[in-house]
């Protein structure tokens, strides 16, 4: 049965990736390989599509898959049962898992050895989502992997620094500006994305 | 019901004005959780993401089931998750139905690059708030630091910073509670 099985491998990858949604690629090569729903070429299509939509780029994934995979087989309402069914299956681990730690967490956030984990957790939460927010420089100005793609030449547009100068003085300093809400920045850099061909 | 009807509203939001993975969904968090709804606190939200980040599961349903379940229990957090991926639900269907090769359509491959830039100064800004919430004395500094660094420059798990930073933290607090006892008593 196509759906048992959509909802049991995307329960896997829920479970076992442990991160952001790229975490989800690796066991959906797995899964390409071990079903044949999909080949790896459309897979680099199906990561493509979800870094260009809105949401979150696992649970793109998994609707993009499920939907594809439910189509090819019984037409357009098994896309969308199968784009349901997938995203079921891969969210379904976080909340059960999440709803335990967020019990007991409730139940013993007054306690001062949590307390303590928790002074040391944060600001490695900060240093982590610093470095995953370098990752993003690094592709959105230098068009570079990691750091170290770096070493083979600094390619760069100077429109770019343009648009995160404007950006960054507007969100941070201009009265009024500055308290819209994020969508408008998003909206406004996916515009001039477009007038002055950011992508070329 | 409203406030469930709330929750949900509140995260399909988050869901459908996400540009990128579960980081990039931490500007448009805190604007919506913490200054419009006042759901959480900054530092709470860093305590999310830490869980979030080394327990199974995207970050970004991580942190709608964590948020959900503060705020009105299970149901809460169920109804959170529903919401944060609805919007993906609906779009990527649509995309997938009507639109072949979306990605490779230059204007969208043109507004991504623009879109990429953007996140990164609202995660900039982002960080600068939570860093001021989260990084109070010269411990945390180094914790933050080391972290920032290894990640930048290593290829370890995230899992592995945190276990470590929780573990320092616990051995930090307590040896400070131990000399400060010890100053009281002198």
């Amino acid at each position: 049965m196509l759906f048992l099985k959509l909802f049991f491998e995307f329960f896997k990858t829920g479970l076992f990736s442990i991160g952001g949604g790229l975490a989800t690629v690796p066991f959906l090569q797995d899964i390409s390989a071990k079903t044949g729903w999909f080949s790896f070429h459309d897979l680099a299509d199906m990561i493509a599509v979800a870094e260009s939509t809105p949401g979150p780029l696992g649970v793109n994934m998994a609707t993009y898959v499920g939907y594809t995979t439910g189509l090819s087989q019984y037409g357009l309402a098994g896309g969308i049962l199968g784009a349901a069914i997938a995203t079921l299956g891969l969210v379904v681990p976080s909340i059960i898992v999440i709803l335990i730690i967020a019990f007991f967490l409730s139940k013993f956030k007054d306690n001062k050895y949590v307390k303590a984990v928790f002074y040391g957790l944060r600001p490695a939460s900060v240093g982590l989502i610093s470095a995953a927010g370098i990752g993003i420089v690094l592709i959105a100005f230098f068009n570079a992997k990691n750091i170290y793609s770096l070493a083979n030449g600094i390619n760069f547009k100077v429109e770019h620094f343009i648009l995160a100068a404007v950006i960054l003085i507007a969100s941070r300093w201009i009265p009024k500006v500055k308290d819209l809400h994020p969508i408008c920045f998003i909206l406004f850099a996916a515009v001039v994305g477009v007038v002055f061909n950011f992508a070329a | 019901m409203s406030e469930y009807l709330d929750l949900f509203l509140t995260f399909a939001r988050v869901g459908g004005l996400t540009f990128g993975g579960g980081y990039a969904m931490l500007p448009i968090l805190e604007r919506e959780i913490c200054t419009n709804k006042n759901w959480a606190k900054p530092e709470e939200l860093m305590d999310y993401y830490a869980i979030g980040q080394c327990t199974p599961g995207i970050i970004a349903v991580n942190l709608a089931t964590f948020i959900g379940k503060q705020k009105k229990g299970i149901l809460g957090g169920i109804i959170a998750t529903i919401g944060v991926v609805f919007p993906s639900l609906v779009i990527i269907t649509l995309i997938a139905a009507l639109i072949s090769n979306f990605s490779d359509l230059l204007w969208v491959k043109n507004a991504f690059a623009g879109i990429r830039i953007c996140v990164c100064v609202l995660i900039f800004n982002s960080v600068i708030k939570l860093f001021k919430n989260s990084v109070k004395d010269v411990f945390t500094f180094i914790i933050f630091l080391a972290v920032a660094l290894g990640s930048v420059f290593l290829d370890i798990s995230p899992i592995i910073y945190i276990i470590v930073a929780g573990i320092l933290g616990a051995v930090i607090k307590s040896l400070s509670v131990g000399s400060q006892i010890e100053k009281e008593e002198k």
